[in-house]
């Protein structure tokens, strides 16, 4: 059972970020500038979200498959940590530059607070990917 | 030589050793082939859902469907470079599994369908809407199939 729930949160991340990296990679201008941002985000953003929320039920139910050592174990505290930062990013780009789309959103590379919002993004799904692959080595590394 | 043994010789190659023996140097090349393959995911996603007809954008498909295949090709790349030792790092193990072997199969498997009859079917506008998402369901399957079986790895 765990096996398959792990599974499907492997597919959901790679929908959730698969789609993430492009519409990021659009926010820095270096992947199909010839496309509109609004429409990168109106065809992928609801893929990257049904990614993320297949992602959130699998992960909370391998959670509480071992509550306490996930607890315990570092890379899944980092991993948390990383999420929430990316949330604040994805806030803070809504409440800020979304509202000036129509400005640069037929601009091949967007301002550069978009692109910092992009970079950010990027980094941050990286990170939680590696954190989420190293929480199985806790043990080998740390106790 | 029999592949076994061959696999074996890969398996105590000195750098293999020396791969197996740090802490850190085979779950960082794990992490970079799984950043292959959500590199994979995101262009397997928009070329797939292109043929389901939920399309980016009715223009300039020649364009889109031509930078994810740059995009497949980075992602493919990664995750080959990256894939080649971690195989050699326990080859005879995996010879003997039979996820790894699903796993090899369907990803060869999936990289000719890929470049032969699913680049087709992306640039081709007349071709039969049933047609285009009989290939984009195919797709899809071969590429859960190599990432499935590509976790199945972990768990002998």
């Amino acid at each position: 059972m765990y096996l398959v729930v792990l599974t499907v949160h492997v597919l959901a991340l790679t929908i959730f970020v698969g789609t993430a990296l492009i519409i990021d990679l659009r926010f820095l201008g270096v992947f199909m500038g010839y496309v509109p941002t609004s429409v990168v985000l109106a065809r992928l953003l609801p893929w990257s979200l049904r990614g993320f929320f297949l992602m959130m039920i699998s992960g909370l139910l391998m959670f509480y498959a071992s509550p306490v050592d996930k607890y315990n174990n570092l890379f899944f505290q980092a991993k948390i940590t990383m999420l929430l930062l990316a949330a604040v990013n994805i806030w803070l780009f809504l409440k800020t530059e979304y509202s000036t789309i129509t400005e640069w959103d037929q601009k091949t590379l967007p301002p550069i607070r978009v692109r910092l919002v992009g970079g950010a993004a990027l980094t941050l799904w990286a990170a939680i990917i590696a954190a989420g692959r190293l929480i199985p080595y806790q043990q080998y590394w740390f106790n | 030589m029999s592949l076994l043994e061959i696999c074996h010789s890969l398996e105590y190659l000195p750098v293999l050793i020396e791969m197996r023996s740090s802490p850190w140097i085979f779950p960082i090349i794990a992490i970079l082939h799984l950043f292959g393959l959500v590199i994979i995911g995101g262009a397997v996603v928009v070329g797939d859902l292109h043929l389901l007809s939920y399309r980016l954008t009715p223009q300039l498909v020649d364009r889109i469907a031509h930078d994810m295949e740059r995009l497949l090709i980075a992602g493919l790349l990664v995750m080959v470079i990256t894939g080649v030792p971690l195989f050699m790092c326990f080859a005879t193990k995996y010879y003997y599994l039979t996820p790894f072997w699903v796993k090899l199969s369907s990803l060869i498997l999936v990289i000719i369908f890929t470049f032969t009859i699913r680049r087709n079917a992306l640039t081709r506008y007349r071709e039969n809407p049933v047609v285009k998402k009989m290939i984009a369901l195919t797709s899809l399957s071969l590429w859960t199939s190599v990432a499935l079986s590509g976790r199945l790895i972990g768990f002998p």
